[in-house]
């Protein structure tokens, strides 16, 4: 949370330090969850250097472990750019997982419905109809905030619910796979000129998720629509004084946030799963916030933090197999860095970090103001 | 005074350092008990730092601090609190959404079992409120208050922590002259009671009242202490600024030219939706400055909100430049040339968070030069903050620090230095001085004076009866809401104002009956 829009070109070296210090609570965090997940592997009978090296053999091990890394981190990335991105407005965006059901399903059916076109526009089309799928399920809980004052963590809570349902029924009813002896709620297989390549071991999609944090950025820290949502963020009031619309900025906010989370389900699509299959998306939106959090809500913070998670279910396989430790430990020690991450202070006292951190500090939940 | 005498508090040799900045300077600084010692100083001086330390909210690199002549460490406020240290802040430390009563007890809860006691902190605060003359509203909600009355609980709060040693950082400066008067009974009444306040404000009038001695320091050092009947004003000014300071504001008669700001028949109603201003009828013409004074909490931030579309206009019109203006909409005003100091610097005048830079162009970030099509010109934000961090004197060691680690002060510059940053035909100023050093005060008003001559009508507010006497060319005295008289400023004298502000009807102070605006 150091970073400044217009950064003093001289000190670097104190700017990056301030950088360092400002993720030294989220590196704890993930300290403490290891050590805490180490204790429970050995209280249950196993080897937790055995376990560790196992997950991450299994994550980096070879080009084969690389690739699942990526490919798992690929939609925690998005989705944390998604949540993220809304912190930066003080939002806090619940909703990633309902937007990115959104972004996948619109993706497949894009995929699977739209015959003749080349390859290359293809994947783009749905990509694209991926991201405005999830980017306008979005605009619904910023409108709700702006017109009715609704709160957007209850709506974006009660729009997931929904999402969820409709979705389900879309798999299971219109668009439902009917290839014979198909009995699960799944679309037909996107067509492959509609799917995303992998270069050697790299998914492209991993591609776009970097360029899409190196957008974020730049979108939050260069342009003046950034100054506009960072200031709405840090303090409505003043944005308002400025001559800011305030509402305009939270709806379109929710919308960029949504559409990365959009993109993030038409990434899985179109590069993993082939089609929509509801299984394959489940809490990859709620994730989201876990990487948001672990990131320090920096978009190249969440590269990392989605990276680490990525690698933790893609190791977990070989950790099991190895180390005969249950996967779900993974699950166990994600649980916990969330947990450390949020409590911030309990990581500051542990390991006596210093609470002299300024800058921008995000405030949740505070209204926006009065009508 | 006996030589051995033990302080009620003394700090030595007080070093602090900040990024780029040596803020306090191996100070030296006793407190006797029961008197009141004045702090004086330029913006940035480095007092507030010295009381953050002695109330533990900063550590200082260097020095010692003695309480009643022993030496102590004090960690945090909890420490100073049971130290018999209490402070207000200079920006308020109120939790805004909580009660008067809540607010009051935060941090020494009294309970009933393991529930909160609000009765007995609704009864600690009528009693201490009437112990100490200081009318405040148990149940009112923080947010809904205006500033002065903040400023009360805020005391009342320290009172109720029992403090042996107070220290006020500006308590005045948002008080009329009337809750001053009061404010200073009170002080006086608590130094009776064995009580020592530290008392900081940048009011020599106030200081050469009240204050049994004055210790002013410059660029984190003390100057010297000082006894109030061995200086005057003007030497305290000189001593607290290096030079000397004209403390007279000079110009010559306004030429008013065509309105440029009319308002008629204005009704704005406050968060409770009462009607704080009434049926307000005004005319600020190009080149003239027209004071509004009024006494805090009848309108005037009301007012002055409606006015620069941060909030609604129930009834009534407004027009800027001879055309009437869209509802809520401070971008509109801005681009058609309206300029706005704000009342509350750290609520509307700026993000705390962000570099002096970014807030310099906190208005005009959109445009050229400091953007470029989609992207913002740091180039352009960095030579624009250089610009006016030189021009009006912001002491900061860089314009990339943040705008929260600035002395009030100096905050209260950088808004200063944006607002009059860009081509300005109506200048709405609520309070522009307030918190500034004597030289500070000095360069803006002839700041504000040169603006009018250029042709901008100036709107000023204020609860400074000197500033308004010494730069408006006309003044509307506010009361209840309404504007009960409008006079030419060479018209009227300190106690018809007084008079007016207090309510009492135009006719009967002014001789004859008044036409309203
Ligand atoms: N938290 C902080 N971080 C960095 N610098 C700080 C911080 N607090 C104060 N300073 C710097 O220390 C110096 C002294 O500030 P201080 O607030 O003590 O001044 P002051 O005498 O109270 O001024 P004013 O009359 O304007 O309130 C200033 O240059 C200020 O920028
Ligand atoms: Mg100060």
């Amino acid at each position: 949370m150091a970073e400044k829009t217009t950064q003093n070109p001289q000190g670097w070296w104190p700017q990056m330090k301030r950088l360092l210090l400002s993720f030294s609570v989220p590196l704890g965090a993930v300290l403490l969850a290891l050590i805490i997940g180490a204790i429970i592997i050995e209280v249950s009978g196993a080897s937790a250097w055995k376990a560790y090296t196992a997950l991450a053999k299994g994550a980096f091990g070879n080009a084969a472990g690389w690739q699942r890394t990526l490919e798992k981190s690929t939609p925690l990335i998005f989705s944390g750019l998604a949540v993220a991105f809304a912190f930066k407005a003080g939002l806090f965006n619940i909703g990633a997982q309902g937007q990115l059901l959104f972004g996948a399903i619109t993706a497949a059916w894009v995929g699977f419905a739209v015959h003749g076109l080349p390859p290359g526009l293809h994947a783009a089309v749905a990509l694209a109809a991926g991201a405005v799928a999830g980017g306008l399920y979005g605009a619904i809980p910023g409108a709700l905030k702006t017109y009715t004052g609704a709160h957007e963590v209850i709506t974006t809570i009660m729009l997931n619910y929904i999402a969820m349902g409709f979705t389900d029924y879309l798999a299971n009813g219109p668009l439902k796979d009917t290839t014979p002896g198909n009995i699960v709620a799944r679309t037909p297989a996107i067509l492959d000129s509609a799917k995303l390549p992998t270069w050697g071991w790299l998914p492209f999609g991993f591609v776009l998720a970097l360029i899409g944090a190196g957008f974020a950025w730049w979108l939050l820290q260069r342009t003046t629509l950034g100054f506009e949502i960072r200031t709405v963020g840090q303090n409505p009031h003043a944005a308002r004084y400025a001559g800011m619309k305030v509402a305009r900025t939270v709806i379109l906010t929710m919308v960029i946030s949504a559409l990365f989370a959009g993109i993030g389900g038409a990434v899985e699509t179109q590069g993993v799963v082939g089609r929509y299959e509801p299984g394959f998306n489940a809490n990859l939106g709620f994730d989201g916030i876990t990487v948001a959090l672990l990131g320090k809500t920096n978009p190249f913070g969440v590269i990392p933090a989605a990276m680490l998670l990525g690698a933790m279910r893609a190791g977990s396989n070989v950790m099991q197999f190895k180390a005969h430790v249950a996967q779900e430990i993974t699950d166990v020690v994600q649980a916990l860095m969330l947990f450390f991450v949020a409590a911030d202070m309990i990581v500051r006292w542990l390991l006596r970090i210093r609470a002299a951190e300024e800058g921008e500090k995000i405030t949740l939940s505070t209204g926006w103001g009065s009508h | 005074m006996s030589e051995n005498q033990t302080f009620a508090l003394e700090v030595r040799d007080i070093v602090k350092r900040f990024p780029g900045v040596l803020a306090n300077d191996h100070v030296n600084f006793n407190l006797r008990k029961g008197e009141v010692h004045a702090l004086l100083g330029e913006n940035g001086a480095g007092k507030t730092t010295l009381m953050n330390i002695i109330y533990g909210l900063y550590h200082p690199d260097e020095g010692e601090i003695f309480v009643n002549g022993r030496k102590v460490t004090i960690d945090s406020p909890h420490d100073a609190i049971r130290l018999g240290i209490g402070m207000v802040h200079q920006h308020f430390m109120l939790v805004p959404v909580f009660t008067v009563a809540e607010n009051l007890i935060l941090g020494a809860e009294p309970t009933k079992g393991l529930s909160l006691d609000l009765k007995a902190a609704r009864q600690a605060v009528v009693d201490l409120s009437q112990r100490y003359a200081l009318e405040v509203e148990p149940d009112a909600i923080i947010e809904d208050l205006p500033v002065g009355v903040q400023q009360r609980v805020e005391i009342l709060k320290a009172l109720y922590r029992e403090a042996k040693v107070l220290v006020l950082d500006e308590p005045t400066a948002v008080l009329t002259p009337q809750e001053v008067e009061e404010l200073f009974v009170i002080m006086r009444q608590l130094t009776e009671r064995g009580v020592s306040i530290i008392f900081i404000t940048h009011k020599l009038k106030e200081v050469l009242t009240i204050a049994d001695r004055i210790t002013v320091m410059r660029r984190g050092r003390v100057v010297g202490t000082v006894r109030p009947q061995e200086v005057d004003e003007a030497k305290l000014a000189a001593m607290m600024v290096g030079r000397e300071v004209v403390l007279q504001v000079e110009k010559s008669p306004a030429e008013p030219g065509e309105p440029v700001l009319q308002v008629r028949d204005l009704v704005v109603e406050d968060e409770r939706h009462l009607i704080a201003v009434d049926h307000v009828n005004l005319e600020v013409r190009r080149g003239e400055v027209v004071g509004v004074a009024g006494v805090q909490g009848n309108g005037q931030t009301e007012l002055a909100e409606a006015l620069t579309g941060l909030r609604p206009i129930r009834e009534g019109q407004m027009l800027l430049g001879g055309k009437a203006v869209p509802p809520r909409n401070p971008r509109y005003l801005i681009e058609h040339g309206m300029a706005h100091i704000p009342e509350d610097r750290q609520k509307h005048g700026l993000v705390l968070s962000y570099t002096i830079a970014d807030n310099l162009v906190l208005c005009t970030y959109y445009k050229p030069p400091f953007a470029r099509g989609l992207q913002r010109n740091q180039a352009a934000i960095v030579e624009n903050a250089e610009k006016l961090v030189q021009q009006f004197d912001v002491r900061t060691p860089s314009i990339f620090t943040t705008a929260g680690s600035l002395s009030g002060g100096n905050q209260q510059k950088v808004i200063v230095a944006r607002e009059f940053s860009r081509p300005v035909d109506l200048l709405i100023a609520n309070q522009p001085t307030r918190g500034l050093d004597v030289g500070s005060i000095e360069y803006i008003h002839k700041r504000i004076v040169q603006m009018r001559d250029q042709g901008a009508g100036v709107l000023l507010i204020s609860a400074e009866l000197d500033e308004i006497m010494s730069l408006a060319d006309r003044i509307a005295v506010m009361f209840r809401g309404k504007i009960v008289a409008t006079v030419k400023a060479e018209e009227v004298n300190r106690e018809q104002l007084g008079l007016l502000m207090a309510g009492s009807p135009a006719s009967e102070v002014l001789g004859q009956p008044q036409p309203a605006a």
